[in-house]
């Protein structure tokens, strides 16, 4: 039996949560393979040769694979897909976009956002934005999954060897083709994999109030978040938020800070080691989360904090 | 140019499911239900792009117990002309949500089916990408911004780290994203309209799709419970408790 993971990656580097999905695979038992399709993904299938515990590396390298597009990353995970009993994407923008097309093209269910492995047919995954943990096992010949990488430690980027394969890539679906880009440049770690992350909702009150955080993320070396209503709001960009439907972070510290702590946002960071809460309603829903709850003034307590640290 | 809008009944999102204690489910009797929150979005894009003259006809779809039929009246409250439900008591499982579509997408021949990204019940993220894959057509999941002009449809998506936009032949599978719009408020003469507008009720068997769900529920249960923390007096306290007791800083 082996196992396949799709690896997400900028074509230079695997991204962070490709390892935590390598970890998920090796807990099936089997030879892991990674399949790196992309263009000019040299430095990526290089990377992904050394994760520990990796048997062999698939390259796919082609114009069509250049910004992966989700009709052909599909086909070419189709393309390799017999043989494999499990083929595993992070549940990532990236994973979300391309594993459903894979499993519903081989008549397969697919498991999403897995959080544990029961056994090679039995996966947890959270429901109604993790208020409730589903076991489900699965019948089919092939399990198509996406992994919840804040479940899965991160696998070693060195130690292995593996050997790189290279596969002929597909060609063009001719149906999409990708437009453009605006990807925000930070210093800032990833924060899905950040150590710590100081996120900001409602309370904030404004985009340009949103900034009193960075010093504090300075400070912690944290990765920037918020809460929907705070990206609602127009305070923060899309991709900083974190709950249900947006980023799922576990980070050693979360600290929230004006944040009241619907139900989908909470599903999004609850599983953070410790929980700071700053929120000047003493009511607020996130203090029944929080390990440390100070109600005060975010203006006043954010800054002091800052300076504290 | 048709539009197919799929929308699911799901317990609405202002309640806090609760655990069965046979771990078998979640109790879902006596919970107020509502149309899935995006698709609701859905809806309110396809509505725009009729009222900006780009879709003459918005058909609305959903797939479930006989209830959905209330669903079906608020899409055609927000917007949508016409209505079909294929009910059943079966659970349904995203893979047989997308053969269902798919059937009802070969008969009706939209040139965009516009679908809410996830269900916020059991949150699969599948069946826009899914339906897109049986019928090979393109996809745009995650939208934050829909355009359509001259056979094409042209999306920015939320992707990790900002946004990305992509070109689409149609016909095109689009799944909507928080941001893509704020659906309006349905009001009472357009609640009662709706109640004028066609709904059909078709089964499973009649589209000839097998629905048997393909993975088996063996248990439900509560997530473990994080235990309940304190309150600080000060941030001076805070820092205290940061770097003594939990040691993160």
């Amino acid at each position: 039996m082996a196992i396949l993971v799709v690896a997400e990656h900028d074509n230079a580097h695997l991204r962070a949560a490709t390892l935590n999905t390598i970890t998920a695979a090796q807990r099936l038992g089997g030879d892991v393979h990674v399949l790196v399709a992309g263009a000019g993904v040299g430095g990526a299938a290089q990377a992904a040769s050394q994760v520990a515990g990796v048997a062999k590396v698939l390259s796919a390298d082609g114009p069509a694979l250049a910004d992966g597009l989700a009709e052909n990353v599909a086909a070419q995970v189709l393309a390799v897909a017999q043989g494999y009993s499990h083929i595993l994407f992070p549940a990532t923008a990236y994973g979300k976009n391309v594993a459903p097309r894979v499993a519903a093209k081989l008549d397969v269910a697919q498991i999403s956002d897995i959080i544990g492995i029961d056994s090679a047919d039995t996966f947890e995954r959270p429901i109604y934005a993790g208020n409730a943990i589903a076991t489900v096992q699965s019948a089919d010949a092939v399990k198509v999954i996406t992994v919840r990488t804040t479940a899965f430690d991160a696998a070693a980027a060195t130690g292995g060897s593996a050997p790189v394969e290279s596969l002929s890539a597909v060609g063009d679906g001719g149906k999409s083709s990708f437009v453009g880009r605006e990807v925000a440049k930070s210093d800032r770690p990833e924060l899905t994999a950040a150590k710590a992350v100081v996120s900001g909702g409602r309370g904030m009150g404004s985009a340009e109030n949103f900034k009193l955080l960075e010093p504090l993320a300075d400070k912690l070396g944290a990765a920037m978040g918020a809460s929907r209503a705070a990206v609602d709001a127009g305070y923060a960009p899309n991709d900083w938020q974190v709950g249900q439907t947006g980023k799922i972070v576990a980070p050693q510290l979360y600290v929230a800070v004006g944040i009241s702590g619907a139900i989908q946002h909470l599903a999004g960071m609850k599983d953070s080691k410790v929980i700071v809460a700053i929120n000047k309603d003493a009511e607020a829903p996130i203090f029944g989360v929080a390990d440390y709850g100070l109600v005060a003034d975010l203006f006043t307590a954010v800054p002091e904090l800052t300076k504290a640290l | 140019m048709k539009v197919l809008v799929p929308v699911k009944r799901v317990v609405d999102y202002n309640v806090k499911v609760r655990v069965k204690s046979d771990q078998t489910g979640v109790d879902i009797a006596n919970v107020k239900m509502s149309m899935n929150p995006f698709d609701e979005i859905a809806v309110e894009e396809a509505t725009r792009l009729k009222e900006k003259g780009v879709a003459s006809e918005i058909l609305a779809v959903s797939c479930g117990v006989a209830q959905c039929q209330e669903t079906l009246r608020t899409a055609m409250a927000i917007g949508a002309d016409r209505a079909i439900l294929v009910e059943t008591q079966q659970e349904l499982q995203p893979l047989a949500v997308a053969k269902l579509l798919k059937a009802l997408v070969d008969k009706e021949q939209p040139q965009l089916v516009i679908l809410g990204k996830q269900a916020i019940d059991d949150d699969a993220n599948q069946t826009g990408q899914m339906l897109a894959a049986l019928l090979d057509w393109p996809q745009a999941t995650f939208a934050s911004k829909v355009e359509v002009a001259d056979g094409k449809a042209t999306v920015t998506r939320e992707v990790d780290g900002g946004l990305e936009t992509v070109a689409l032949s149609l016909p095109a599978i689009v799944t909507t994203d928080l941001r893509l719009n704020e659906p309006r408020y349905v009001t009472l003469p357009n609640i009662m309209k709706a109640k004028k507008k066609p709904l059909e009720t078709v089964k499973p068997e009649d589209l000839g799709v097998d629905v048997t769900p393909r993975l088996k529920t063996l248990k439900v249960a509560e997530p473990p419970a994080r235990k309940a923390g304190v309150k600080v007096a000060d941030v001076a306290e805070l820092v205290g408790k940061l770097k003594n007791e939990a040691k993160v800083v």
